[in-house]
C-alpha cells in the first residue's frame, strides 16, 4: 500500500494539507524536469510526454479520491500517476528500463499503472483509457464496491468516438464516473479552436444528460472543489459529471515539437499562471502555511526526486529472458 | 539517371507533391498533417504549397477521417490518409475492412473506392506496444485491399503514384525507421509509376534465397554483402505488394539455389510471411528444396520498451546473417 492514503480533502483545509497540494504538485513538476534531463542526457529513450503547468489538475482531483478510487491515464500520465500516490522510484526505473519498474520495463512512460494505488494505467492510444474508466465504474456499481473511476483524458481525445461511448453509457447506467478532461487548448498541434465547433467543451455534457463543469485547471484549490462534487454525486449512485479543466502544456507535445502552431508570447501568458506559486501565494494568505515551510516543501519534492533518480539508475536492467512468457497470465490450475 | 539521394519521407512527399499536381482531385487529410508537417514530417511543407483546402487537418478521430476518405473517395475525390501510427488503424477498422475493401464487391461494382490509407509502422523507437506493431497481416487478410509495404525511397515514390492511380483501396505502410535514412539507391526525378504486384529481386545468388519485407529487406541487404565476401550468394526478394503477392521470381530463385529464408518483423504467428512459405509449399518449384524453409520473425510478444528488449523481440540483422549461415551449412 502508498504511504499516501489520500482523500484528503480540501488544500486549504488544514496545514496538512495545504502540504499535500504543494508537494504534490512539487512532485510532478520536478519529476517531468527530470524526465526532461535524462532525455537529454540520452539515458531514456522513446519518447517523453510532459505535463509541466498542468500539475493542479491530477493534484486537485486526486485529493477528492480515496485509494480505491480508480483512475484511468493518458499518455501525458506522470501526473495523474504520481497525485493518485505511486513510487517514485518504480516510476523512474520504469522509463530507465529497469526490472523494478511498474511494468518491468516493458511498458515504458505510457503504460506505467500502479494498482496498488488505483491507477489502471497510462495509455499509449488517445481516449483509449475512457471507456475503460466507465467498465471500471460499472464493476464498482455491480459489485457495490463504493469506489469511483475517474477518466483523465485531453480535450483531443474528446473527438474520439470513445469518449462519446463511454460518455453515454456512463450516462444512461448512472455509473461512479468521472469524465476529467485536461483542456491544454491543443492536441499535439490541433488548437481546439480548429478541432471544436463549440467554445466551451463542456457544454457536451447537455448531449448526455449529464453535469458538466468548467474549471480553472491551473487552480488546486477550484479543481479540488469541482471534483468533491462530481466524486460525492458518483458516490450516491447518481451518476457521471464532466469536469473540464482549463490549462495548458508548457512543453511541446513530445520530443519532437517544434511548436509551429502556437506563438512563443502565448506560452509566456500562461507560464505567468503557474499553479504552483499561485497555490503558495494563496496557502500563506490564508494563513496554512508560512514561505519557510513552502521552500521546505519544494525542496523536500527535490531531494525526492534525485534520490529516486540515483536509486533507478543503479537498479538492474529489465531482462529479456522472460519475455515469452510474459504475455499471458498463467491459467491456474 | 539521376542521383537524388532522398529519404522515404523525402521520396513519399514527393509522390504525394506529384499526384497533386496531376490531379486536382488528389487531397492529403489526417492529424497533425498540416502546419506540423506531419508526426514523421512525411507532409512536411505541403501545407504550405497546397493550403488547408488539399491538405487538411482533421481531429484525432481516426474512424472518421478514414470514413470520410471512403465517402470522398467513391463520390470522385482521391483522398490519400494518414493515420498517425498504423496502431491507431484499429479505430478506423470498420471503415477500412468492412466498408472500402468491401463496397465494390458487395455493390456489384456499383462503385469503388480510390483511396490510399498511409501509415508509418514498426518498431525500434521506444515508444511500446501501442505504436510499434506490424500489422500488415491484419490488411492483407482482407480481400479487397491493396497492401504495399515499401522497403526503400525510390520504391515507395514509384509504388505510392501507382497506389494513388489504383481504382481500389490501398493500404502503404512505411516502416518508421525508414523515413529519414536514404535508400541505397538514387530516387528517379519524373513521375514513373512502379505497378503493383510486381516483387523486385534485390540482388542475385546461387545459395539461397532470402524474402524479405519492408525494414528486413534493408537488414537482409546488409547481410548478403557481408556474406558475398565470404563466397555465399543470396538471391534477396522483395515482394514490395504483398496484396496482390508476386511469387513468380521467388519460384525461380529457389529453384537455382533450393534454400529459402522469409524474413519479417512483425510476429511469427500468422504472419504474412507465412503466406510465401504456404505458396512455396504448393508450387511445383517445393521440389527444388533441399533445406527446410527458415522463417526469422519477430517474438510473439507485443512489442516491450526498454531498448534491450524491443531488440531481443525483432530480428536483428545478427540474427539474419547467422540464419543464412546455418542454412547454407547444414543443408549441402
Ligand atoms: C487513437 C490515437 N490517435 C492518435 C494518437 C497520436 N497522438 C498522441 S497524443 C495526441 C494528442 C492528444 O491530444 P490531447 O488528447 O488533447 O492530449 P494532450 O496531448 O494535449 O495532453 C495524438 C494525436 C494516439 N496516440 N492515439
Ligand atoms: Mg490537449
Amino acid at each position: 500500500m502508498s504511504a499516501n492514503p489520500l482523500l484528503m480533502g480540501h488544500p486549504l483545509a488544514s496545514t496538512e494539507n495545504a502540504r499535500h497540494a504543494l508537494l504534490y504538485m512539487c512532485r510532478i513538476r520536478k519529476f517531468e524536469e527530470a524526465v526532461e534531463d535524462l532525455f537529454g542526457r540520452g539515458m531514456m529513450h522513446g519518447t517523453m510526454h510532459l505535463s509541466i503547468g498542468q500539475e493542479a489538475s491530477p493534484t486537485g482531483m486526486c485529493m477528492a479520491l480515496t485509494v480505491q478510487d480508480q483512475i484511468t491515464s493518458t499518455h501525458r500520465g506522470h501526473g495523474h500517476c504520481i497525485a493518485k500516490g505511486a513510487d517514485l522510484t518504480r516510476m523512474i526505473a520504469e522509463l530507465l528500463g529497469k526490472e523494478i519498474g511498474y511494468c518491468g520495463g516493458r511498458g515504458g512512460s505510457m503504460h506505467i499503472a500502479d494498482v496498488d494505488t488505483g491507477n489502471l494505467g497510462a495509455n499509449g492510444v488517445v481516449g483509449g483509457g475512457i471507456p475503460i474508466a466507465a467498465g471500471a465504474a460499472l464493476a464498482s456499481k455491480m459489485m457495490k464496491k463504493g469506489t469511483v473511476a475517474v477518466s483523465f483524458f485531453g480535450d483531443g481525445a474528446m473527438n474520439e468516438g470513445a469518449f462519446h461511448e463511454a460518455a453515454n453509457l456512463a450516462a444512461i447506467w448512472d455509473l461512479p464516473m468521472i469524465l476529467f478532461c485536461e483542456n491544454n487548448k491543443y492536441g499535439m498541434s490541433s488548437s481546439t479552436e480548429k478541432a471544436f465547433a463549440i467554445d466551451n467543451l463542456a457544454d457536451r455534457a447537455k448531449g448526455y444528460g449529464i453535469p458538466g463543469v468548467n474549471v480553472n485547471g491551473n487552480d488546486v484549490v477550484e479543481v479540488y472543489e469541482a471534483a468533491q462534487i462530481a466524486v460525492d454525486r458518483a458516490r450516491k449512485g447518481e451518476g457521471p459529471t464532466l469536469i473540464v479543466a482549463e490549462t495548458y502544456r508548457w512543453k511541446g507535445h513530445s520530443r519532437s515539437d517544434k511548436n509551429l502552431y502556437r506563438t512563443k508570447e502565448e506560452i509566456e501568458e500562461w507560464r505567468l499562471l503557474d499553479p504552483i506559486p499561485k497555490f503558495i501565494a494563496r496557502a500563506i494568505k490564508q494563513k496554512k502555511l508560512t514561505q519557510e515551510q513552502c521552500d521546505a516543501i519544494q525542496q523536500e519534492a527535490t531531494d525526492a526526486i534525485v534520490a529516486s533518480v540515483n536509486e533507478a539508475v543503479k537498479a538492474k536492467a529489465a531482462d529479456p529472458a522472460g519475455l515469452l512468457d510474459a504475455v499471458f497470465k498463467k491459467v491456474s490450475a | 539517371m539521376s542521383d537524388r539521394m532522398l529519404t522515404m519521407a523525402e521520396a513519399v512527399r514527393e509522390a504525394m507533391s506529384i499526384a497533386f499536381d496531376e490531379r486536382p482531385e488528389v487531397f492529403l487529410l489526417g492529424e497533425d498533417v498540416g502546419i506540423y508537417g506531419g508526426a514523421f514530417g512525411v507532409s512536411g511543407d505541403m501545407y504550405h504549397r497546397y493550403g488547408s483546402e488539399r491538405v487538411l487537418d482533421t481531429p484525432i478521430a481516426e474512424l472518421g477521417i478514414v470514413g470520410a476518405a471512403v465517402g470522398a473517395a467513391l463520390s470522385g475525390m482521391r483522398p490519400i490518409v494518414e493515420i498517425q501510427f498504423s496502431d491507431f488503424t484499429a479505430q478506423a477498422m470498420d471503415q477500412i475492412a468492412n466498408q472500402a475493401a468491401k463496397i465494390h464487391f458487395m455493390l456489384g461494382g456499383a462503385l469503388h473506392v480510390p483511396m490510399v490509407l498511409r501509415t508509418p509502422q514498426g518498431s525500434g523507437t521506444g515508444a511500446a506496444a501501442q505504436h510499434s506493431q506490424n500489422l500488415e497481416p491484419w490488411f492483407a487478410s482482407v480481400p479487397g485491399l491493396k497492401v504495399v509495404v515499401p522497403s526503400n525511397p525510390a520504391d515507395a515514390k514509384g509504388l505510392l503514384l501507382a497506389s494513388i492511380d489504383d481504382p481500389n483501396p490501398v493500404i502503404f505502410l512505411e516502416h518508421k525507421l525508414l523515413y529519414k535514412i536514404p535508400g541505397r539507391d538514387p530516387v528517379p526525378e519524373g513521375a514513373e509509376r512502379i505497378p503493383l504486384g510486381v516483387a523486385k529481386v534485390v540482388r542475385e545468388g546461387k545459395d539461397l534465397t532470402i524474402v524479405a519485407t519492408g525494414i528486413m529487406v534493408n537488414k537482409s541487404y546488409e547481410v548478403c554483402e557481408k556474406l558475398a565476401a565470404e563466397g555465399i550468394s543470396v538471391t534477396l526478394i522483395d515482394p514490395r505488394t504483398i496484396s496482390p503477392l508476386d511469387m513468380q521470381p521467388v519460384y525461380e530463385s529457389v529453384e537455382k539455389t533450393g534454400r529459402l529464408m522469409v524474413v519479417q518483423e512483425g510476429p511469427a504467428h500468422a504472419g504474412f510471411i507465412n503466406e510465401v512459405i504456404a505458396q512455396m509449399a504448393g508450387s511445383s518449384s517445393f521440389g527444388s528444396l533441399i533445406a527446410p524453409i527458415k522463417r526469422l520473425a519477430g517474438m510473439n510478444i507485443p512489442i516491450p520498451y526498454a531498448p534491450q528488449l524491443e531488440k531481443a523481440a525483432v530480428p536483428q540483422i545478427e540474427d539474419i546473417e547467422a540464419a543464412a549461415r546455418e542454412i547454407v551449412k547444414n543443408w549441402r
